[in-house]
């Protein structure tokens, strides 16, 4: 079918599309904005509906679209049963979740923009889960971070939701970076970047020499997104998102692209004792650790974010156990999970809109005021309960299956299960029944019935619970088979019936964990105490270790910012000089360069060599002036005198390029000389210097080294390119063709404005941003100085705000040059360039130096 | 540097030197020259200009702010590059005419308009750090 190409494209296309319209069509249909665009969602349900039956027929679905074909890289998507599955649950469940949002926030100002930032959501989980192509994989699972930070930060104003959504951004974008490592890494290995093509590899990755590092990034990918402990703590921060976020993030997307990832690279990277171990590992202490968690809260939506982990690392143990059984239980434990878990979120936010509170101590009697909603809960709760008329019964039983065995590592496993079983069930328990029954307390807003924006989602996923139950067969045949077979890569037949035996112990164990979960409602507030008085002994939780680590990098980042950058222009050139002579001088001593330079047998000795140059007069007359600027610059009695020096120098070296047939060269170094010289001299001028250059022993004794191995280097490295021989091929071909195919007769300008075009093109724009930066420096210090010094610099603070007023310090130097006291200092307050001197003289007091002391050289 | 005899001349320096840095740009393509020493040239008598009035009379001598020349200048040379698409060729692929003009011929082409802006980059740059420099504290940049 050809069509079907780009009809799957649009259903991760689409929502992206209802995502820039939304802002505009809210501001049209404000009431009814939600419903209306509910129909995106809804319309992709209905279209993935259509696509069960070819996939049940045929296994699976592909399509492609040409992506980046040079590199063999297709968007390639994949429907089979596990993506179908996944894709069902998020648009169906992301359909109610916008006509909640709409209901939810109605009146918002930003609703608009809400909505759109649910669909991009939607829209980049969509892709997730079909994406077959993994580089298509990675992008989705990035946009979901990202929209998600948007999603959970959209209420922006509050410092917890900002600090929620960055913990979120964060930790889940370490998961992508290792995504994205391991989806290199197993392209290097295996060639293939697609998904269904590593299905079908002979023998998976397991016996690969590096299946440990790869298991390893795609692991972490997966517990970060799925907060499998200890990196969990962002889920329950991220709680600071509106409900409607909390419902659709932590119910059936999100967090379980994680689940998803583990489910779809099962066939190849599962069953191993390092898959099974780690997984059945941290996914046990996940459901434990989550579950009670759950009970510590008393915030209805804590509890349902606390109990979310528990769910996460129930479906991590299950895949990580990979039988069959664990595999049906887990295709059965998501979908039911999705469906109770958004209904009892979306539940909570009714109660909370229209009660005005979510403390469960404060909730009580509501059954009769609001007892639609009272009636959505109890579809949920039972789901979260596992009570038979659900289908979340059935996920279970087949958890329990084969699971009681003499092995005592199965039977540790089960125990687990059990006891995670029983407290998802009473906290389950808790968030049904405590705010509906018992004796009615007063709460903040006069509880009543909620509208039918809000009570739609519930009451619909709770009757989908129920029918998805009493539909067994066609459950087991369109939800489970498919998507059981796409995890295990073998057929998989569902033997869900509602003929129970009593005979099995299965559903005694069943039994067990109700009665369990019964016993723990009871005893919750008792629990409760117990666990936070266990918290307050321990002393400190991952969140808070998640901050030092974060203040930590953010003091480190500031510690090795002042190290570079510490605003000292001396230590600069320092720094730069240095480099240089290293540069210059490894590759002449280092790897043996200067080796060129010794004499070699044909030219027999040193005097072959040091032969004395024929030269002309004229030819010694320049070289003398320029060994007579180089002397001057050493002994100039002051700074001026200097600058004007190295001017001579470089005419010297124009006159050499004009004599040695250069004069484009010559031309171009004598006009930089000119203009290095008035403008160092220009600069001179506008800082506060003494007119001489008083320095100590050891600064003189660093820079003198420093200059003569730069300068001998040079020297060295033009004395080994010359004796090699040169290569003119280059300079051949510009000679033989710039007047024929250029039509210029100066081949340097040939060469700089059409064989190098681009070249100069970027130069010419780095020249320009230069001049800009430098122009900008120019005003900052004439601003600092019109402020000075009758404000004195602000004191220096420690610890990383400084950053924000690095102000560079005053050089050592200069310290005793301020003997002026403050009046004559503030005569200096607005030196004129004409007035240098006097103002030299006046010492440059506390005037804060936008550049420190001493400038060098610098080329324009 | 305030002499009379300096603020006199310099103006005259200024005209001449001007005109000769644009004679240096034009024949860069067959003698010694191009945009680069010319825009050099026309900075430094920018920079004349500035030491014998002011910064401030210099800036109001050039009309443009001298940033602005050299962005205009950036513009240009992209801009020139951009004109062989129209005949299919890639970016900066160089185009020639050549005009009968009183006798003689006139060549134009793509790379003197890029010569042209490198020019002005230059020269924009180089003048507007010299009056920024020569510029009184008070002064607005």
């Amino acid at each position: 079918m050809p069509n079907i190409d780009a009809s799957i494209a649009l259903v991760a296309i689409a929502p992206f599309v209802a995502a820039a319209l939304a802002p505009l069509l809210h501001r049209f249909t404000k009431p009814w904005t939600g419903w209306i665009l509910a129909l995106v969602p809804a319309a992709i349900f209905v279209f993935l509906l259509g696509l069960i039956e070819p996939v049940l027929a045929t296994g699976a679905i592909s399509a492609r679209i040409g992506w980046v074909p040079a590199y063999g890289l297709d968007l390639s998507f994949y429907v089979d049963g596990l993506s179908l599955t996944f894709a069902l649950t998020i648009s169906g469940i992301g359909a109610l979740i916008v006509v909640y949002s709409g209901a939810y926030l109605a009146g918002h100002p930003h609703l608009g923009r809400f909505l759109a930032f649910l669909l991009a959501f939607m829209g980049a989980m969509l892709g997730l889960v079909l994406a077959d192509n993994m580089l298509a994989l990675f992008m989705f699972w990035e946009l979901t971070a990202v929209t998600s930070f948007l999603l959970i930060g959209f209420d922006a104003v509050r410092a917890a939701a900002r600090r929620g959504a960055i913990q979120a951004l964060v930790i889940t974008n370490i998961g992508g970076m290792a995504l994205l490592a391991g989806v290199i890494l197993v392209q290097q290995l295996t060639g293939e970047w697609e998904l269904s093509g590593l299905s079908a590899l002979e023998g998976g990755l397991q016996s690969h020499g590096l299946y440990g590092l790869v298991l390893a990034f795609f692991l972490v990918a997966a517990f970060t997104k799925s907060a499998q402990f200890p990196l969990h703590f962002w889920l329950p921060n991220a709680m600071e998102a509106p409900t409607p976020v909390s419902a659709f993030l932590h119910s059936a997307t999100m967090v379980q692209a994680g689940v998803y990832l583990l489910a779809r690279t099962t066939p190849w990277l599962g069953d191993t004792v390092a898959w099974t171990t780690i997984l059945v590992g941290f996914g046990s202490v996940t459901l434990i650790w989550g579950a009670l968690g759950a009970l510590k809260q008393t915030d209805l939506k804590q509890m349902l974010a606390q109990s979310t982990i528990a769910s996460l690392g129930l479906l991590v143990l299950l895949i990580g156990l990979g039988t069959e059984t664990a595999i049906a239980g887990m295709v059965i434990y998501f979908v039911a999970h999705a469906l109770y878990k958004a209904g009892l979120f979306m539940v909570v936010g009714a109660i909370d809109h229209e009660a005005g509170t979510r403390d469960i101590n404060a909730l009580g009697g509501l059954a009769g005021k609001m007892p639609v909603t009272f009636a959505a809960a109890a579809f949920a709760g039972l789901g979260m309960f596992g009570l038979p008329p659900t289908i979340a019964f059935f996920a279970k039983e087949e958890m329990y299956l084969y699971l009681l065995s003499p092995d005592w590592q199965a039977l540790a496993v089960l125990a687990v299960l059990i006891a995670g079983n029983a407290l998802l069930a009473a906290v389950g328990a808790l968030v049904v029944l405590k705010p509906f029954l018992g004796p009615a307390t007063a709460t903040p807003k006069s509880a009543h019935e909620a509208p039918l924006g809000l009570l739609a989602g519930p009451v619909i996923l709770g009757i989908a619970g129920v029918v998805a139950a009493l539909w067994l067969d066609g459950f087991g045949m369109i939800v489970l088979e498919p998507a059981a077979t796409a995890i295990l890569g073998e057929p998989f037949e569902s033997h869900l019936t509602w003929l129970l035996n009593f005979a099995n112990p299965v559903i005694w164990l069943s039994v067990f964990t109700w009665l369990l979960a019964a016993l723990v409602y009871r005893r919750a507030s008792q629990l409760r105490t117990l666990l936070r008085r266990f918290d307050t002994a321990l002393g400190w939780t991952a969140d808070t270790k998640f901050d030092a680590v974060m203040f930590g990098l953010i003091r480190f980042a500031g510690a090795v910012t002042r190290l570079l950058h510490h605003g000292r222009l001396e230590v600069y050139l320092v720094t730069v000089f240095s480099m240089l002579a290293l540069a210059l001088v490894v590759p002449l001593f280092g790897l043996g360069a200067i080796g060129a330079l010794w004499p070699t047998a044909e030219l027999g000795n040193w005097g072959a060599k040091l032969a004395w140059p024929d030269m002309q007069l004229h030819e010694w007359g320049v070289i003398l002036l320029a060994l007579a600027g180089l002397g001057a610059v050493v002994a100039a009695p002051n700074r001026l005198y200097s600058i004007l020096a190295v001017g001579i120098q470089g005419t010297a070296v124009a006159l050499i390029f004009l004599i040695f047939g250069a004069p484009d060269l010559a031309f171009t170094q004598l006009m930089v000389e000119i203009l290095s010289v008035v403008i160092l001299a220009l600069v001179m001028t506008r800082l506060n210097l003494d007119e001489r250059d008083h320095r100590p022993f050891e600064d003189w004794a660093r820079d003198g080294t420093l200059a003569l191995v730069c300068g001998a280097g040079v020297s060295l490295l033009l004395m080994v390119v010359l004796s090699g021989t040169l290569d003119t091929r280059l300079s051949d071909f510009f000679i033989a063709t710039s007047v024929p195919i250029a039509h210029g007769a100066n081949i340097v300008n040939v060469i700089l404005v059409d064989y190098r075009g681009f070249d100069t093109l970027g130069e010419i724009s780095v020249l320009m941003a230069a001049g800009t930066a430098i122009l900008v420096l120019v005003r900052s210090s004439r601003k600092g100085r019109l402020l000075s010094p009758s404000t004195p610099p602000p004191a220096p603070v420690r610890g990383w705000v400084s950053l924000a007023s690095a102000e560079p310090v005053p050089s050592k130097r200069e310290v005793p040059a301020a003997k002026a006291g403050p009046v004559k200092a503030a005569k200096a307050a607005r030196p004129k360039p004409a007035a240098t001197a006097k103002a030299a003289k006046a010492g440059p007091a506390k005037a804060p130096k936008p550049t420190a002391t001493r400038r060098k050289r610098t080329t324009p | 540097m305030n002499t009379v005899i300096f603020r006199t001349i310099a103006p005259m320096i200024v005209a001449t030197v001007l005109v000769f840095s644009l004679y240096i740009c034009l024949r860069g393509h067959n003698e010694p020259g191009g945009g680069f020493i010319g825009g050099l040239i026309a900075a430094s008598a920018i920079a004349i200009l500035g030491m014998a009035t002011s910064a401030a009379k210099a800036r109001r001598a050039l009309h443009i702010d001298p940033l602005a020349i050299a962005g205009f200048g950036v513009l240009m040379a992209a801009l020139s590059g951009l004109l062989s698409i129209f005949n299919g060729n890639p970016f900066l692929t160089s185009i020639w005419l050549y005009l009968d003009i009183g006798g003689s011929t006139v060549p134009l082409s793509t790379p003197l308009i890029f010569d042209l802006g490198v020019y002005c980059v230059v020269f924009g740059t180089i003048a507007s750090i010299a009056l920024a420099l020569e510029g009184d504290d008070t002064e607005e940049l």
